[in-house]
């Protein structure tokens, strides 16, 4: 069963009722919420997710009010992780953007059995290309354009490299764009579907594009990596590809990984493995345009 | 249905960790967060490798075990690596260094370092070499993080352990203790003969370990007198690793019983084997707890039994009783009457909210 074959009633009644069971790649969590941004939310950009039957979940989360009086002064929501509360509160109508990075948080901070890269993964021809970049470089904005392109998701945030065979592992979630990425990316693809913009969040305006029917229908695919870009928007710049040192790249992803420390050797392996796989390049561009037929050519 | 029910599967598994072979995913599922809820999770995947029941687990949670051991083996690497850098700096000390808790279970390989996490580490050395030893480890890059006068009088007038101390690049947390319990403690100890019986580990060398029973002494008195709740189930699981796997020799109850004794923390140690046998199974003389010295009057064990159960309970929700907040709220104000007398206590308490009030507005 998917998601989107609930109605919304239906849908929010199990989120109530924390019978609402999400499998999002290799990950199965359980969503408790009274929260109605969070069933809109989920509808909206979850609706070809498979629900899962139940018995074993990887996660147990909620959305919802904390408790105490503050509630009826400034309505207020937190996430649990399980009985734990890892993050402060934040104004109620974040209540989407707070689930989102709660998953984020559940599977940075728990699945060590893959090496956890801070970096945005696409696929395209059985190859994936990797990208990671700093805050701010526009790896959010390319990586819903190469999605909104045809190039199938795997993450925007977090890429998953197997501990027993180096390939990537989707999780196909929603892409998360961060202010004025937002508007580009809805003048580029006016046919995207953006979930309600969540305002002053402490990454600003926060909104996030349904990942694509294809990176959903085939989340289960590993892929082989084979370019590792590190993405920068410049101003006036023309889209172009230069090379980038391989030990440059190694250390700048294991630096800005989730747990390659973590993982000791076994962290340096695979992220030299993924290395030698790979060739590296740097990317600037001003265009999406551009950009987008400089990695169709890539991808050819 | 008692608390100690009410903790299942965690139980069944931590008494007899044969039977993770045989949950159903259900099962697993609470296992899972009950284990992780409590920090023993690690614990569990290493002992289902040890055990050779990895293919024997469902597919869905093989993961979260493999995860688990990787968490476990990076905290005990960097705990031993961290110990070297102690064992470095104090290597001009004269007298013992003697690791505790956590970082002696992992540098000497004891029966609780198995899948344990960590957090500070413990270092105990003798009070008339106390200065040195701050200096020692300024130099090389641990400083106070309480720089306030009050926290630091509060420390050095009335504590065990100097405040805890930071390495400036790694981040890491040392507390330097010169005794088990503040000099103003409701039970007094000495440290004296725990560093005498001090044996010296041969790497890192410079360190050194307290017996078995004075680790045993520690860890009950920690628990049980200082009242630490935070981490209660997994302390109450070194507890039992030491006492199942320190009884090789005979005389090991008969010493155990004599040192309490000696240092007089029979009390805690009566609470801790009491707690370990209803909780964990485990294999205590009967004679052991009866012979027990300073054991408390029957009305005030029983007491204490209902509080410490809701504080080994609180580890996750299942297992919370409907009085868990209640008992937690006991056992804290338990934990700091036992520290120091009232005298002391209430202006402490009231300078600690103040400071709360005013770092709120």
């Amino acid at each position: 069963m998917k998601l989107g074959d609930l109605s919304p009633p239906q849908l929010r009644q199990r989120l109530a009722d924390n019978d609402l069971v999400l499998r999002t790649g290799p990950f199965v969590t359980r969503i408790q919420s009274p929260m109605p941004q969070v069933a809109e939310g989920l509808l909206r950009l979850y609706a070809d997710f498979t629900l899962d039957t139940g018995e074993f979940q990887d996660f147990h989360v909620r959305v919802g009010p904390p408790h105490g009086l503050r509630r009826w002064l400034r309505p207020q929501i937190n996430f649990w992780y399980d009985d734990h509360t890892p993050f402060k509160p934040l104004p109620a109508n974040h209540a989407f953007a707070l689930l989102e990075w709660g998953l984020n948080w559940c599977v940075a901070g728990h699945a060590h059995h893959y090496l956890m890269l801070h970096a945005a993964a696409l696929e395209k021809n059985g190859r994936a290309v990797v990208l990671p970049g700093d805050p701010g470089a526009g790896k959010s904005t390319l990586t819903a354009a190469l999605m909104l392109s045809g190039w199938r998701v795997l993450s925007d945030e977090i890429t998953l490299v197997d501990r027993d065979d180096g390939l990537l592992v989707s999780l196909a979630r929603p892409v998360s764009l961060k202010n004025a990425s937002i508007d580009v990316i809805r003048r580029t693809f006016p046919d995207a579907m953006i979930g309600e913009p969540a305002h002053d969040t402490h990454k600003g305006t926060v909104a996030h594009v349904r990942p694509s029917a294809d990176s959903v229908a085939r989340v289960g695919e590993k892929v082989r990596p084979a370019w590792v870009v590190f993405p920068r928007w410049r101003e006036g710049s023309t889209a172009r590809l230069t090379p980038h040192s391989r030990a440059d790249a190694l250390l700048h992803t294991a630096s800005h990984a989730f747990n390659y420390s973590l993982l000791g050797s076994l962290g340096f392996e695979l992220n030299a493995t993924l290395m030698d796989a790979c060739t590296c390049h740097d990317f600037e561009y001003s265009n999406l345009d551009d950009a987008l037929r400089v990695f169709a050519d890539l991808a050819a | 249905m008692n608390l100690i029910q009410r903790c299942q599967p965690l139980l069944d598994v931590l008494r007899n960790p044969v039977c993770m072979a045989t949950l159903d995913l259900a099962a697993w599922d609470l296992l899972l967060r009950q284990a992780g809820a409590a920090g023993l999770l690690s614990r569990l995947a290493v002992q289902a490798e040890t055990l050779g029941l990895i293919a024997r687990v469902p597919d869905e949670v093989r993961p979260h075990l493999t995860a688990a051991r990787t968490v476990a083996a990076k905290q005990r690497q960097a705990v031993r690596w961290e110990a070297r850098r102690v064992a470095q700096a104090l290597a001009g000390i004269e007298g013992p260094v003697l690791l505790l808790k956590g970082a002696a279970y992992a540098i000497a390989d004891l029966p609780p370092a198995a899948g344990r996490l960590f957090g500070d580490i413990d270092i105990l050395v003798p009070r008339a070499q106390l200065g040195q030893v701050e200096g020692a480890l300024l130099l090389a890059g641990w400083h106070s993080q309480k720089q306030d006068n009050y926290d630091q009088r509060y420390y050095r007038r009335w504590m065990h352990e100097l405040p805890p101390m930071t390495h400036i690049r790694r981040g890491t947390v040392l507390d330097v203790h010169h005794n088990l319990l503040p000099e103003t403690a409701r039970i007094h100890t000495e440290a004296t003969p725990i560093l005498e019986a001090a044996r010296a580990l041969a790497a890192p060398s410079g360190l050194s370990l307290p017996a078995d029973t004075d680790l045993v002494l520690h860890s009950a008195c920690h628990l049980f007198h200082e009242g630490e709740w935070g981490h209660g189930l997994r302390d109450l699981v070194d507890l039992d690793a030491m006492l199942r796997g320190f009884t090789v020799g005979p005389d090991f109850w008969l010493t155990l019983l004599a040192r309490a004794q000696t240092l007089n923390l029979g009390r805690p140690l009566y609470y801790a084997l009491d707690c370990c046998q209803r909780w964990l199974h485990t294999p205590i003389p009967p004679n052991v707890i009866v012979n027990c010295p300073q054991r408390p009057p029957a009305w005030q064990g029983a007491l204490m039994r209902e509080l410490f159960d809701a504080g080994l309970a609180s580890a996750h929700r299942s297992c919370r009783g409907r009085l868990a907040g209640l008992a937690a709220f006991a056992l804290y104000v338990r934990g700091h009457y036992l520290r120091m007398p009232w005298r002391l206590l209430l202006p402490h308490l009231l300078h600690q909210a103040k400071r709360r009030d005013r770092d709120q507005s």
